[in-house]
């Protein structure tokens, strides 16, 4: 042996080794570990699927009961068919983890606030929040009443076993790619995680209530009265969904606002907080769902239709299945996390949801005795904190560890310890249904196996946070909406501002009971829907929360559409879903052209409103007005209001477009088209609007110069990788529609699947997502829906039998499930 | 001769070895040296063919997976490392690292042996 030249090679052997075995710091993130990654036989070439893999397969696994298959279609698509429930759900969780093991347990622990975990010290903030939320313990809660309901414990139970079996022969080799990109292995999935899940959608769906805190802070900038012009109560051009005019029954619970409130609660007395979450919920999240009687279809039959609007992410938030037992034959989107179907139909009946917008998240203002907070203010007396402890895990880092102030006005989320950018030493609690104990795969579990209109209402009974709008049609001819939640009885404007966290008298007093929500059964009109509207009119007994929860347009156009609307097929649903026609800017365009001032326009700003003039007001990629139509409205918008709203340092909430659009329509005499910061000078709408033109112009030149101004390109569509990596993500997609549009697809967000149901024997149903059936960047089936959302055309489904799916020429690849 | 077994014993040896996805992604560096201990040859000889012996093992492994996946996640991975999104650089990339450390473990090989 050649004992120098040996050490020194073998030092740098391993120093090559070793340097390509670590994370590299690169920038704000680390680079995977090289020599592992690039591994053909370990790394991420491992994931490049071969285009023509065949998933064909004979799985053996103990955890069913009976042997049970699986066919997958030429989407990808899997049809389970098995003897029993319990093992259905099994294959739905082994299947879950098949194409989408990252994804879910991601989901999860963004969810659970463990993100630090896996991402490092940069997801601190977002962690704190969703803990301080008290997200995990709604979870817990959640999960011991899930535990007391035999059904849907055996449910997650079989399901979280199928998930596990996946990960327990899971080889290192076959990780998925963004496990080898950061490095880190799954852990065993457990039923909590399928409740912190579910948290997520309550938290994504129930953000409303954060707006509380920015409100109040523009309530004390503003004043009252101002306030209350800028935010009235309810929007003219609200369509309600159940219709105006339709009477209710008094209400049961009796609520009572506090003596103090006005001197207390409507005044500007109290100062402001500055606290901003770090993660707010997309204010456009929200759906369009609708049900036609067959006496306006041509089949005779109803249809049904439902694009829930959420941010869209690769992995799709949702999974494609078919789940057939000797209890049920269900089709539809599930939730890669949870078990069962979550939108969708089976033989008998077909159902949607959307969201109801109802607050039902409130702020309390807690007085401490000091700042060890053992002690609170309570109804005259001196209260015992609870302390709630959170470990949060930091990768490379030591813990960080919470200590919650839990009080009967809920967790304490803002304190000295966690500011937010609140610096004025306010303490805040939050009080959130999600909080309490509920069941809500329940619901989903009962829709599956519903037969008709009763099941429905039992079904939907217990369902709680995040209060949906749960739209049905059977194929017995029964078309029905409900609202249904668990909705706080608040006296009016309860929780629309941070409340004194003092005494009882601000506490919640009451929940409306299920039967005193909002219901249609089959309305003379032919119709139901709902798109986040205010659900009821001014007669319904109970405070609904503020007028900028319910956006009103959408819904309108339906409405309008529908009542149109006779011999209707599928594939008219499918158009009226990815129309994009604009209402708002159908109200708005004659007031620009009426105000602007066109003895004090140039070439350039007239070019702009012939463009306008000539526009068929339709959102559609290639058309250049809509671009200009969205900057100019924008700049008359933010000019309107920006002298009032700079005013405060503070964050604020700004009125909704449509107050603005509304006051303008009643009288173009606006108050606040006045400039308060020019006192000799009095501006006037026609000011604001002629000058808002002088100011687009050249920045439409600069996006024309740029080629964008079409509005496909100007709104850029992309669905992003949840790592928010670009090579992952899909960008600018042609797409059009935008907000208020019933296609309600911006920049990030829209129609995250769409759905047509036609409720003939057997069903016949339509379906687009915008991902793919895999979560593997590296398969074919990561993305291959996507082009036809993008361009507005659906997949006729297989909704079939066993006997049809083992010869169907659709039906690709076969898992045969044999019990070890 | 020698330098054509030790090339073709060193890639079946490391192949073999990665089928075991239990062990480490370096564990062919092991039969590598092994493979230079047995077959004596000049050190950089051995260089040399621990260094073919992977590049082109890595190499052709990665570019027969790439041609069957159609360079689809290739290209997104060309572009997440700094690769401009060439999945013939990244196959490059992948041979030569493969290729670096089959050689440096070689050379060690050789080095051990050589009296």
């Amino acid at each position: 042996m050649r004992l120098i030249p040996f050490l020194i090679s073998a030092a740098v052997t391993t120093g090559v080794i070793a340097a390509l075995n670590v994370q590299l710091p690169a920038g704000k993130t680390k680079t995977p570990r090289l020599g592992y990654f690039l591994s053909p036989q370990q790394g991420f070439w491992q994931n490049a699927e071969a285009f023509n893999s065949s998933y064909t397969k004979e799985i053996k696994i103990a955890g069913i009961h009976t042997n049970a298959e699986v066919y997958l279609d030429d989407r990808l698509v899997p049809h389970i068919y098995a003897a029993n429930d319990a093992d259905a759900y099994f294959i739905q969780g082994y299947l879950h983890a098949k194409f989408r093991l990252w994804q879910m347990e991601f989901q999860a622990n963004a969810a659970g606030g463990r993100l630090s975990e896996i991402l490092g010290p940069s997801m601190l903030p977002t962690d704190k929040y969703f803990r301080r939320l008290g997200m995990v313990y709604g979870a817990e809660r959640a999960l011991e009443m899930i535990n007391k309901n035999e059904t849907t414990k055996s449910a997650m139970d079989a399901y979280t076993s199928g998930v596990n079996a996946y990960i327990h022969n899971l080889k290192d080799n076959e990780l998925p790619f963004e496990y080898k990109l950061l490095d880190y292995k799954p852990e065993a999935w457990t039923n909590l995680k399928t409740a912190l899940f579910l948290k997520f959608m309550s938290f994504d769906l129930t953000g409303q209530g954060d707006d509380d805190l920015l409100m109040t802070n523009t309530r004390n900038v503003l004043g009252w009265e101002t306030f209350k012009q800028l935010f009235p109560e309810r929007a003219d051009s609200l369509d309600p969904i159940i219709p105006k005019g339709t009477p209710f029954a008094k209400a049961s619970v009796a609520v009572k606002m506090p003596a103090n409130a006005d001197s207390v609660y409507f005044s500007s007395n109290a100062t402001g907080t500055e606290a901003i979450p770090p993660v707010i919920p997309n204010r456009n999240n929200g759906s369009n769902n609708w049900a036609v009687s067959g006496s306006k279809t041509k089949s005779g039959k109803p249809i049904l239709c439902n694009d829930p609007h959420l941010g869209l992410n690769l992995p799709s938030l949702w999974y494609e299945i078919q789940i057939t037992t000797p209890t049920q034959n269900t089709y539809g989107a599930s939730f890669p996390g949870a078990p069962c179907v979550v939108i969708g139909f089976n033989d008998s009946i077909a159902w949607g949801v959307t969201n109801a917008g109802r607050d039902v998240k409130d702020f309390y203002e807690i007085q401490f005795k000091d700042t060890t907070m053992q002690e609170y203010r309570f109804n005259g007396a001196w209260k015992k904190t609870e302390f709630r402890k959170e470990i949060i895990k930091i990768r490379d880092q030591p813990d960080d560890i919470e200590n919650i102030a839990m009080t009967v006005f809920g967790p304490v989320m803002y304190d000295h310890s966690y500011k937010n950018k609140n610096e004025d030493g306010r303490y805040l609690a939050v009080r959130w249904t999600a909080h309490d104990p509920s069941n809500e795969m329940n619901t989903f579990y009962q829709l599956d196996h519903a037969k008709n209109y009763t099941d429905y209402l039992a079904a939907t009974n217990t369902f709680d946070c995040p209060g949906q709008n749960f739209v049905f049609a059977s194929v017995s001819g029964d078309i029905a909406i409900r609202q249904q939640g668990k909705f706080v009885a608040k006296w009016r404007r309860q929780g629309d501002f941070i409340m004194p966290g003092t005494d009882s008298s601000y506490l919640w007093q009451g929940f409306i009971p299920a039967a005193e929500n909002p219901l249609m059964l089959n309305p003379a009109r032919g119709f139901v829907s709902s798109a986040n509207q205010m659900a009821v009119d001014s007669t319904y007994p109970y405070y609904l929360g503020r007028s900028a929860n319910f956006p009103v347009y959408r819904g309108y156009l339906i409405n309008r559409a529908l009542k149109n609307l006779n011999q209707i097929t599928p594939l008219d649903m499918e158009m009226l879903q990815t129309e994009t026609y604009n209402v708002f800017a159908e109200l708005a365009r004659p007031l620009l052209l009426k105000l602007a001032d066109e003895s004090k326009l140039n070439n350039d700003e007239k070019k702009c409103i012939e463009i306008l003039s000539k526009w068929d007001l339709k959102n559609d990629t290639d058309e250049k007005a809509p671009t200009i139509f969205r900057l100019w409205w924008d700049t008359v918008y933010r000019d309107t209001y920006a002298d009032e709203f700079s005013k405060s340092k503070l964050p604020l909430s700004w009125p909704e477009q449509n107050t603005l659009l509304e006051a303008l329509l009643k009288n173009t005499e606006y108050p606040f088209a006045d400039n308060v910061n020019t006192p000799d000078i009095k501006e006037t709408m026609t000011d604001v609007v002629t000058n808002a033109l002088h100011k687009i112009v050249p920045e439409i030149r600069k996006i024309e110069n740029d080629d964008k101004l079409e509005w496909g390109k100007f709104k850029s569509t992309h669905i992003s990788h949840l790592l928010k990596i670009p090579a992952l993500s899909r960008l600018d997609l042609p797409i059009g529609g935008g907000d208020g549009i019933i296609n309600a697809t911006t920049s990030n967000h829209g129609p995250s699947w769409r759905m047509v149901v036609q409720l003939t024997s057997p069903v016949e149903a339509y379906a687009v997502y915008p991902g793919g059936e895999s979560g593997n960047p590296g398969s074919r089936y990561y993305d291959s829906f996507v082009d036809s959302w993008a361009t507005g055309t659906y997949y006729p489904v297989l909704f079939i039998k066993k006997q049809e799916a083992m010869h169907h020429s659709r039906m690709k690849w076969h898992m045969n499930f044999i019990k070890a | 001769m020698k330098f054509y077994v030790s090339i073709i014993l060193i890639a079946l040896l490391s192949y073999a070895a990665g089928l075991f996805p239990v062990l480490p992604w370096w564990s062919f560096t092991i039969c590598t040296l092994v493979v230079a201990v047995a077959i004596p040859q000049r050190p950089i000889k051995s260089f040399i063919s621990g260094f073919i012996a992977l590049f082109l093992l890595w190499g052709i492994l990665a570019f027969i997976i790439d041609l069957n996946n159609q360079h689809l996640l290739s290209a997104k991975v060309a572009n997440i490392l700094p690769l401009n999104g060439s999945f013939e650089l990244l196959i490059g990339l992948t041979a030569f690292i493969g290729g670096l450390i089959g050689g440096l473990a070689a050379l060690t090989g050789s080095y051990l042996r050589k009296k």
